[in-house]
């Protein structure tokens, strides 16, 4: 298929950036998203022309480094799905793909779609650990039963691959469904209770420091989440926040 | 130079202990004094920056990705083996040591080995405490899953996402140090050179890939963990990032780099479907468990399917070859990695390939929804289930185990595995090879340390599933916080390192100078032209079987590439920007040297062991023949071009397992 790409371009954090139009040809559907970007960035170099800048890495959904905005939906139309997972059979010959990067002041761009995600990793600097040393001596795996059902919901918020989607697609570029996230795997597992009250403190006034703005339970982060992280996450830390106030 | 691996003496079961015992120690207001680099932040990097920090220690970290969360350990799906025998089925420190060493061909360091295995079952008890959320059993106890090459249970597993759950452990325990200051994090970060003074590895050179600034960085030891170099292959299931560079920088400042050509294809991986194709993407091991294997057994039935006139599903149980179960009854479908790739790629020479383009396999789990299916029948009371009702219950029993990777497959073939049988075929997935250690895990240059995927390792000529994320845990968590304390101990009175000597001063303009090159020549082909040459070759001729005139060819071919892409190489844009064809020129021109000494080293190995299968050795059924007079670690030394380079050999002793003929019949 022949597609048109509207593409921000953005020499760097200074830079005012624009939209600039490209097109590509004879795209198989079979092509993954990013595939199809590297078409047009061999397609650049071969010109003598830069190529578009943007973040990937494992190409397989699990790091979280691919981050685009396509027409207007995190990680574009498909779901369930990280931009690298996302395949070309989702578009039709003759389509015009509009691709932004993360938009939220929290996310500075660092060049075309590239952007700055080190606010989530101050974050979890505030609070995303169980303090423990590494010494051979703790205590056996198997000493203290977790059910399984809790088990499974901490696995359910911590596959979050920390991607952004949730903030690029909140109105509000709220983090709340990310910090929840780490918030819930800990406080649903024995091992985390201990230091449960002064990490959920933490880590939130973090957040708010970050410049993340507030949720409005709109749920769109939930929808555009890759993992599927519910927003029960959410109304969890809500509550941790309320207990360790209190 | 003699290799001298430094194995510790005495009986195999307490040389760990007994070293631990006599090993220097650092006294805790030393350590503040003393500086450690560690190049990655992998399962293995991560979790030493984390230990040695815990430490006390002063740790720098580099990544090349924007957190250290993002290491391609994070993709490991299946598990991570450990000797707790929980399942009461027979394990033992033992046998995860007797099986990794079989698993490796006997091409691996017994001591190392048993050393690995001894420290697994502390690696789980670490992970649990950190908070990651293994896989448990309606009991609360964790569940364990079993994995190939092994007759027991031993795999402890979150989901299909045991990797990134580990890793993010040890990105927490990161964090935990990087608040109190004790880890600096460098983000964005490649390092380019390794710096040495007075013989002793003593700083690196690297690039913030987001200014370009090139950047000087001293310790007292600098320890490399940045994976393995798959991506010598173009395609692979690395991340795209992936690269040799770091490991190739130290080799070629005097560190040795061991048995090259032992790689790992796996299996059970997504088939290619066109040549804009990026990268590979494996499907865990962990779906052999409950899936069978096949390709039909007549060639009109695979034309037929080809065509699309027939379906897998049409065909009846008579018509299937189930080749690994027909060949290795014992182990079956559960045959270790480099024995199944093989299986495969024997029948789709022979022409029962069942794709369009002739390379792909059926991965098939009817039977296990019929068998989990009758299961939760009879759980749940259900008399005289239909046959879609126990398909239905068993389907529910796959999804909650594999779920994820249904997903995933779906998501790129377009076909839903849940109906139609998987398409599999084989893939570069892992590296055994790598920078050669001692048992200390430091490589031949002093105070230099390389760990996880990045060192040669100690699962010899074949890894074991779910064996690599116990290695790097273990080399990080472990063993590397004790050796390299053993060498710091003569550095407390050194004090801080400068980086104004002569020896930065000189590494940093070699950096530079090559990063001028890349943007003032003018060349006519990208980057990716040459990394997807390269590829080529090494898949053609270094990849699931090789032979001497490949071989031979391989080496001519990868030099005269190599001369092309320094006469004609193309990357656009400056030195002083983010620049990510830059960056993969750098990486591309050394996979280029290391792809020669690659070939070098396996046109050497006349014998076929584990992952590295030479034509001229097999036996009359077509299995890997092993050499006796092979039986070494090749170790290289760098001296200018790889076709200079100076083979040592490290003999390997067996005394506590018998060499006998890996058979998994």
């Amino acid at each position: 298929m022949n597609l048109t790409l509207k593409i921000w371009r953005q020499v760097d954090a200074n830079d005012k950036g624009k939209m600039v139009d490209y097109k590509v040809t004879e795209i198989s559907e079979s092509m993954s998203f990013l595939e199809m970007m590297d078409v047009l960035n061999e397609q650049l170099v071969n010109a003598g022309d830069q190529p578009v800048a943007f973040d990937h890495d494992c190409r397989e959904g699990i790091c979280g480094m691919c981050s685009m905005y396509i027409n207007g939906e995190a990680h574009g139309p498909d779901r369930g799905v990280t931009t690298c997972q996302l395949h070309m059979r989702m578009f039709k010959d003759g389509d015009t793909i509009t691709i932004e990067p993360w938009r939220a002041a929290a996310f500075p761009v660092i060049k075309d779609l590239v952007v700055n995600r080190s606010a989530f990793d101050r974050i979890q600097h505030a609070g995303g650990y169980i303090s423990v040393n590494t010494s051979g001596n703790t205590q056996d795996a198997n000493s203290i039963p977790i059910s399984k059902h809790a088990a499974d919901q901490a696995m359910d918020a911590a596959t979050c691959i920390g991607c952004g989607a949730c903030v690029a697609t909140c109105k509000n570029s709220s983090a709340m469904l990310f910090v929840g996230a780490k918030v819930s795997q800990y406080a649903l597992l024995p091992q985390g209770q201990i230091e449960a009250a002064d990490r959920v403190q933490n880590m939130v006034a973090q957040m708010d420091l970050e410049g993340f703005g507030n949720c409005t339970n709109t749920g769109a982060c939930e929808v555009e989440c890759p993992k599927g992280i519910s927003l029960d996450n959410i109304a969890r830390m809500n509550r941790e926040l309320m207990k360790a106030n209190i | 130079m003699a290799l001298d691996s430094k194995i510790p003496k005495g009986p195999i079961k307490d040389k760990w202990t007994d070293y631990k015992n006599h090993i220097n120690l650092v006294n805790p207001a030393n350590k503040r004094h003393i500086d450690v680099i560690v190049v990655g932040t992998g399962l293995a990097g991560g979790s030493a920056s984390a230990t040695l920090a815990e430490l006390g220690y002063n740790v720098k970290s580099f990544a090349y990705q924007d957190s250290p969360r993002r290491a391609h350990s994070i993709a490991a799906q299946g598990g991570i083996n450990a000797a707790k025998n929980y399942q009461g089925d027979g394990d033992s420190t033992f046998r995860l040591f007797y099986d990794t060493v079989k698993g490796g061909d006997y091409r691996s360091r017994e001591a190392n080995v048993y050393r690995l295995a001894e420290v697994s079952a502390n690696i789980i008890d670490q992970c649990v405490a950190q908070g990651v959320p293994f896989a448990r059993d309606y009991g609360g106890l964790l569940d364990n899953r079993s994995f190939g090459g092994v007759l027991v249970s031993r795999t402890f597993y979150a989901k299909g996402q045991t990797g990134q759950q580990l890793l993010l452990g040890a990105y927490s325990a990161m964090n935990r140090q990087i608040a109190r200051g004790k880890i600096e994090m460098f983000n964005r970060h490649e390092m380019l050179d390794v710096v040495i003074v007075d013989g002793k590895a003593r700083g690196i050179i690297a690039r913030n890939l987001v200014t370009g600034e090139i950047e000087r960085h001293s310790a007292h030891a600098v320890v490399i963990a940045s994976g393995g170099y798959g991506n010598v292959y173009f395609l692979s299931t690395n991340a795209m990032g992936s690269n040799v560079t770091a490991g190739w920088k130290v080799h070629k400042k005097g560190a040795f780099f061991a048995n090259p050509c032992y790689t790992q294809i796996h299996p059970t991986c997504i088939p290619r479907s066109g040549d804009y194709q990026s990268k590979l993407t494996l499907m865990s091991e962990s779906l052999r468990n409950d899936g069978r294997i096949w390709v039909p057994k007549s060639l009109e039935d695979v034309k037929a399917i080809r065509e699309g006139s027939k379906k897998p599903t049409d065909l009846t149980q008579d018509e299937r070859d189930y080749f690994l179960e027909r060949r290795y009854p014992a182990f079956g479908n559960l045959v270790p990695r480099d024995v199944a790739s093989r299986a495969a790629k024997e029948r789709c020479d022979a022409g029962y390939g069942v794709n369009a383009t002739g390379e792909a396999v059926y991965l098939d789990f009817a039977s296990s929804f019929e068998r989990y299916g009758k299961e939760q029948a009879k759980i749940h009371n259900l008399e005289n289930p239909s046959t879609a009702k126990i398909k239905e219950l068993g389907q529910e029993i796959v999804k909650a185990k594999y779920g994820n990777l249904f997903q995933m497959y779906e998501k790129i073939i377009d076909q839903n595995p849940y109906e139609t049988p998987m398409m599999i075929y084989p893939a570069v997935h892992y590296t055994m090879g790598g920078v050669w250690v001692d048992y200390n895990l430091m490589t031949t240059i002093p105070g230099c340390y390389a760990i996880g995927e990045a060192n040669f390792s100690e699962h010899g000529a074949n890894r074991l599933g779910a064996s690599a994320l116990m290695q790097g845990l273990a080399d990080g968590y472990f063993v590397l916080p004790y050796t390299i304390g053993d060498y710091l101990a003569d550095d407390i009175r050194t004090g801080k390192i400068s980086t104004n000597s002569p020896e930065f001063e000189a590494a940093e303009k070699e950096v530079s100078e090559r990063i001028e090159f890349f943007i003032n020549n003018k060349g006519t082909h990208s980057v990716d032209y040459y990394h997807k040459k390269l590829g080529k070759i090494m898949w053609d001729k270094c990849g699931m079987s090789r032979n001497e005139e490949g071989l031979k060819n391989a080496i001519e071919e990868i030099s005269a590439l190599r001369n092309d892409f320094w006469k004609n190489v193309n990357v656009p844009g400056t030195a002083t920007e983010y620049n990510e064809q830059l960056a993969k020129a750098g990486r591309v021109a050394d996979f280029l040297e290391l792809g020669e000494l690659f070939a070098k080293d396996a046109l050497q190995r006349e014998e076929s062991a584990g992952g590295h299968f030479r034509e001229e050795h097999q036996t009359e059924d077509g299995e890997a023949k092993r050499r006796k007079e092979f039986q070494y670690v090749s170790a290289w030394e760098y001296k200018g071009e790889p076709k200079d380079a100076v083979l040592h050999k490290e003999e390997l002793a067996y005394e506590n397992i018998e060499v006998k003929e890996r058979s998994y019949k």
